[in-house]
């Protein structure tokens, strides 16, 4: 089965999957900032190359406690539980949008404390359970 | 062991396990669906809409997998020239393509209530759209370069590209910050699904895969007569 034709292919396979792998992978580390989606927190503040007023996306949870409803303005904190974001957002929020929850604002910063969010987006986690399972998780807690 | 497999051999059982699956589809559609859309619970947040799950999740894995076999075969047919697996992914890529459509257009049916938009350009999303285009490329290439070896060829170089794709897609959720939410199913560590949703969701996947399965069955046969009518003397 290994003659010296299937060897050639082998070859000739493996050095072409091998240019594949290294092409992509250097491609993916060329666009690495392009291909994250959103900032934490502490990727805003420890990012030294942030530009104001310029869309961008930031994410993480919505503080517990911090949403404050004005009566067209809806302010929250964004918190990776290491640094903070205050956003200011004027519109409808999404159904999942809640204290506690995952939460992607898109707009512009700024600073780096203050984001003016055009759009909300809700961020689900991995977890799904019945509701009455929830009340149970919780009365143990 | 490969003369077994090969499409004479082969072409007489393919008519029969086709009829099995026919016969046991029809009452296990009715059952998962009984399970999926009544007897399973609603989500503790996101309500009714995670029904949405069991067509996505089921039809996003068979598109992922579908690649990966029709990735591996067509690789294996550039390095052995196994003479007859062309007929097998043949018959598979378009069940892959439509599926991954499936899983798209489910995805935007499903985020549009819980995330607040149909589409994003994070890295999960962008990856299975990339899918579909490898899907329509490697179709393609079958389909309209006529000279046997230079398309077989072809498909080997799309698949892999294609592999390194599938395996972005698994691991981009990991890797990258997404909208998409993490893996909820893992082979090792804990799965993040109540078993109350988790058995609808297996048997919805049991579904397609036999659903899958028929088409194969049934494209496969297609193809053996389409390659016998032509009078080749390979079969």
């Amino acid at each position: 089965m290994l003659n010296k034709k299937v060897k050639n292919r082998i070859v000739v396979f493996f050095g072409l999957a091998f240019l594949f792998i290294i092409v992509t992978v250097s491609s993916i580390l060329a666009l690495k900032d392009n291909i994250l989606y959103f900032l934490s927190p502490t990727e805003v503040r420890e990012s030294s190359n942030i530009v104001f007023n310029k869309k961008m996306r930031i994410g993480g949870m919505v503080k517990k406690g911090s949403i404050y409803n004005d009566r067209n303005e809806i302010k929250f904190i964004i918190t990776d539980l290491k640094n903070e974001i205050m956003v200011s957002y004027k519109g409808t929020v999404p159904n999942l949008f809640s204290e506690g929850k995952g939460v992607i604002a898109e707009g512009s910063l700024k600073d780096k404390k203050f984001f003016v969010a055009k759009r909300i987006l809700a961020k689900h986690d991995e977890n799904y359970m019945p509701p009455d399972l929830k009340n149970v998780i919780k009365d143990v807690k | 062991m490969l003369k077994i497999l090969s499409p004479s051999h082969v072409f007489g059982l393919l008519k029969k396990s086709g009829k099995v699956i026919q016969i046991i589809i029809l009452p296990l559609i009715f059952i998962s669906l009984v399970f999926a859309l009544i007897i399973s619970p609603q989500d503790y947040i996101q309500g009714d809409s995670v029904r949405i799950m069991y067509v996505h999740v089921p039809s996003a894995w068979i598109a992922l997998g579908c690649f990966s076999l029709i990735g591996l075969l067509s690789v294996s047919n550039f390095l052995f020239k196994l003479k007859n697996s062309f007929l097998i992914y043949k018959s598979l890529a378009p069940i892959g393509l439509v599926f991954s459509f499936v899983a798209i257009a489910t995805g935007a049916i499903w985020g549009k209530p819980t995330w607040g938009t149909w589409w994003a350009w994070d890295a999960r999303l962008t990856s299975m759209l990339i899918l579909t285009l490898f899907y329509l490329l490697f179709i393609s290439s079958y389909k309209f370069i006529r000279n046997q070896e230079v398309s077989s060829r072809v498909c080997a170089g799309i698949s892999v590209l294609g592999l390194i794709n599938v395996f972005l897609i698994k691991y981009s959720v990991e890797w990258w910050s997404t909208l998409h939410q993490p893996a909820s199913i893992k082979l090792n560590g804990t799965t993040t699904i109540h078993p109350s949703m988790l058995l609808p969701l297996y048997l919805m996947l049991l579904v397609f895969f036999l659903y899958c399965a028929l088409i194969f069955l049934m494209k496969y046969r297609t193809e053996i007569i389409r390659m016998k009518k032509k009078g080749i003397k390979r079969l």
